[in-house]
């Protein structure tokens, strides 16, 4: 019998209050109990509508019919044959653009909580070992992967499982890109994250800490070295700063320093870990996607009493998943939205506060979205000491630099084809944010599988 | 893990350590760096690399000891190994064919001053160095410069070794007696590689500073080493760590570099200048 409860069963959360001073996961996820209770509101549709969303086509009726009858097991196995990292997904993905957009429950009411199930599943079944070692033949074949984010794991767990011999090129001192030192503690536990790489690692993947491609080695070193393919999973690392005086002054980070100082670094639990990172009692966050809500987030826990998300457009066109954005609003982020920061003030080197104006939505843009023009004599101060730039990041140019044959695109992605993300280099393929720009882990998760099968046809078929 | 292969102290509070680490000692070239983490959790870090040998595949670094994570590093013997030790990172020393060439070392400088003087002398310059130190004692690398440096000039703050005063001093000595340097290229303390560039702008000698600001990860990912040169803001870690010093803001790079100031239990790297 389907529950046609109109709602998703609510998934328990941390009080804001409670969880505003600790780093600790706000959503605590489903028991068994409710998962099975969400898992009823799924009518099975023959035609699977939710699945088109899902980038990676996990067989969502299928799994939630085994968690249904209470087969969690084969719940994991259908999910893991699509989906290498569940745990991570089903948190982070945006489900409501995504799967749970497509899904019929929503025509009235709430979609069914994929994401909340499949993290369900894998949390399950991550609770007891993980250690299951697989034995696959090895074919002989080399093939190097850069970096270890979610296109780069996923393109190394499905070579493995081919029988590639994979290494993966890391240039931090862990693998996990974003996961690691990008999303906080709070919203994906690290520890998990941990889990979730070592499944990958023993489908028999090598890894290489502390090697950056174009400094340590190159693309063309690497093929020398025995490699017959090589995938570029690097991200988008390189933060965007928006240009206005002041943004040198001490106490203006980017997201992308003050998020691996706390998360990679740990530095929020400083002086244990002797990472530190400053954090006034008043803070600018600029921008209004997930990076902008974790550090918004972050810097509340630790310790500041006034946080601003400053975004120059309004509240429907924040880019953020609509659960973040209604976590920071429980946790009293302040949303100063239609506003643009035009210059840091500073005192001693130290910023005092920044100056803005107010906005308004006017003609559509390129992207289709209207775009914000500045109000006359709108002009006005936020008294902050901690700025955090929140507004994009692009490829990280060192690769490019240093590959000859490796066509990019004016703003610094990599140009593939699409359908094998091939780039414009012999055996050279790409996926993930070093194409699209920052975007999500699952659609950097497809680039990586999409490309492990392309390189799986080139090598076999030479 | 990288293993440290023999390691040895300079003076009382600078070493010199030799670590095991191919990826780096393959391409390294003068005037890059590493970044090292001593322990799991511990601090990323820079210093740079002071010399290398490819088949030997290690890397020697020259640290001074300043504060919490340096004294972890000096703690560790030959035979123990450091957690991580990642290079080679920064653009090389962009070092161009002189007939002669000044080298000016504050302290600690003079280790990251010491490849690229050797590698001049390689392509056939004449080379002085400066050393510039507290005391008698922390002035590093005298041999090692004397063996193909033409002079080496020392000053002390205290005169326990060489001429009592700065760095400086001899400079302006030197060119005041009709000395003609191609180029300086100077490392050290902030504020001696300012005072530096203000003599040597005035001269009209192109001079080369090595910046330190703070740095996480050291590839251009977190903006935390940023720097104001010639009114353009440049990441330290990828687009240098040298710069021409006469383009330098330094006042932002001293107050920059102070910004952890109360989180770092002691630190005495201002040392020498
Ligand atoms: C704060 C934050 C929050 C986010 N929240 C969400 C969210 O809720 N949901 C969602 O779907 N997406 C989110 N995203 C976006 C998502 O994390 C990214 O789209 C995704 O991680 C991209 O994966 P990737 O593998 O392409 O790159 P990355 O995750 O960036 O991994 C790239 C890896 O390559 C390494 N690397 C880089 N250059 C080199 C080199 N030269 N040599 C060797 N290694 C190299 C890097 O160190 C890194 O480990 C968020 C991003 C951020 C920053
Ligand atoms: C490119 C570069 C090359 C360097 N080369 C050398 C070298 O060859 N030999 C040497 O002795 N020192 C070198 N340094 C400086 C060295 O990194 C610092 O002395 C060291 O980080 C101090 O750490 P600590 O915890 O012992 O001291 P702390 O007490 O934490 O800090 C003391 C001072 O060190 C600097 N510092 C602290 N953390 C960092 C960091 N993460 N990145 C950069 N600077 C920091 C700050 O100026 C600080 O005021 C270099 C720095 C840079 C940026
Ligand atoms: S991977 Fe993401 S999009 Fe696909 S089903 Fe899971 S939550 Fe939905
Ligand atoms: S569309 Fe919704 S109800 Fe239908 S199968 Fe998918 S999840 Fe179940
Ligand atoms: S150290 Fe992070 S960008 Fe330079």
């Amino acid at each position: 019998m389907a529950n046609m409860n109109p709602k998703k069963v609510s998934m328990p959360e941390q009080d804001p209050t409670l969880r505003s001073q600790n780093f600790e996961e706000v959503s605590l996820g489903y028991t068994l109990n409710l998962a099975q209770e969400e898992a009823l509101r799924c009518l099975q549709c023959k035609h699977k509508p939710c699945v088109a969303g899902c980038p990676v086509n996990v067989p969502i009726p299928e799994f939630i019919q085994k968690l249904a009858e209470g087969d969690i097991k084969e719940a994991y196995r259908i999910i893991t044959n699509e989906n290498t990292l569940p745990a991570i997904c089903g948190r982070v993905c945006p489900q409501e653009n995504q799967c749970e957009k497509l899904c019929v429950r929503a025509k009235k009411g709430e979609s069914v909580g994929i994401g909340r199930l499949e993290r369900f599943v894998a949390d399950y079944i991550m609770e007891g070992s993980t250690d299951e070692v697989h034995d696959i033949p090895k074919n002989g074949i080399k093939v190097a992967v850069v970096g270890g984010g979610p296109a780069g794991l996923t393109c190394a767990g499905d070579l493995a499982k081919l029988g590639y011999e994979v290494t993966i090129f890391e240039a931090l001192h862990a693998l996990g890109g974003v996961l690691m030192y990008g999303i906080p503690e709070f919203r994906l536990p690290k520890l998990l994250v941990q889990k979730e790489i070592q499944n990958i690692i023993n489908l028999g993947v090598r890894i290489e800490k502390n090697v950056i491609v174009g400094r340590s080695i190159t693309i063309d070193e690497l093929f020398q070295e025995g490699f017959k393919a090589v995938f570029i999973g690097s991200g988008a690392g390189l933060p965007t700063f928006m240009n206005i005086p002041g943004e040198n002054l001490n106490g203006v980070y980017s997201a992308n320093e003050f998020l691996t100082r706390s998360n990679l670094m740990k530095a929020y639990d400083f002086p244990n870990n002797p990472t530190p990172v400053k954090i006034g009692k008043k803070v600018a966050v600029v921008g209004g996607g997930n990076v902008a809500m974790d550090a918004a987030r972050t810097a509340r826990r630790l310790g500041a009493e006034e946080v601003y998300i400053v975004y120059r457009r309004g509240e429907s066109e924040l880019p953020a998943r609509l659960e973040e954005v209604h976590h920071a609003k429980e946790e009293e982020i302040i949303f100063k939205l239609l506003s643009n920061p035009t210059k840091i003030l500073g005192e001693e080197g130290w910023v005092v506060g920044m100056e803005c104006i107010e906005m308004e939505l006017g003609e559509p843009d390129a992207s289709g979205r209207r775009r914000p023009v500045e109000k006359q004599d709108s002009a006005f101060t936020l008294d902050v000491n901690t700025v955090i730039i929140a507004i994009g990041q692009s490829p990280n140019p060192l690769i490019c630099q240093t590959t000859a044959g490796l066509d990019t695109h004016k703003w610094g992605g990599i140009v593939v084809e699409e359908e094998t993300m091939k780039t414009s280099k012999e055996n050279v393929y790409a996926g993930g944010d070093v194409v699209t720009s920052a975007a999500t882990v699952i659609l950097a998760m497809g680039s990586g599988k999409k490309a492990a099968k392309a390189i799986h046809q080139k090598l076999t078929s030479a | 893990m990288y293993e440290i292969i023999s390691k040895k102290s300079l003076n009382s509070s600078v070493e010199w350590m030799e670590v095991h680490a191919p990826f780096v000692a393959r391409k390294c070239e003068s005037g890059q760096f590493i970044i090292l983490r001593v322990d799991e959790d511990g601090e990323r870090f820079p210093l740079t690399i002071a010399d290398y040998d490819r088949e030997k595949q290690t890397i020697t670094i020259i640290y001074q000891i300043v504060g919490f994570s340096t004294q972890k590093l000096s703690q560790k013997q030959v035979g123990d190994f450091i957690h991580d030790f990642v290079g080679p990172l920064g653009r090389p020393a962009d070092l161009k064919p002189h007939k002669r060439v000044l080298g000016i070392g504050g302290g600690v400088g003079a280790a990251p001053l010491y490849p690229q003087l050797k590698r001049l002398h390689e392509l056939g310059a004449s080379v002085d160095v400066i050393l510039g130190g507290r005391s008698d004692e922390f002035v590093i690398l005298e041999d090692e410069l004397k063996a193909f440096c033409d002079h080496v000039y020392v000053a002390t703050n205290d005169g326990s070794k060489g001429t009592k005063g700065f760095v400086t001093d001899i400079l302006n000595e030197l060119v005041s007696q009709g000395t003609i340097y191609d180029e300086i290229i100077t490392i050290g303390p902030l504020i001696m590689m300012k005072v530096v560039c203000d003599i040597t702008k005035d001269l009209g000698i192109p001079t080369s500073v090595s910046l330190n600001p703070v740095m996480v990860d050291g590839t251009g990912m977190c903006g935390g080493c940023r720097v104001t040169v010639g009114g353009k803001i440049k990441f330290a870690c990828v687009d240098g760590p040298d710069f021409d010093g006469h383009l330098v803001d330094f006042e932002e790079c001293m107050r920059r570099q102070s910004m952890y100031k109360e989180e770092e239990h002691l630190c005495k790297i201002n040392l020498g200048g």
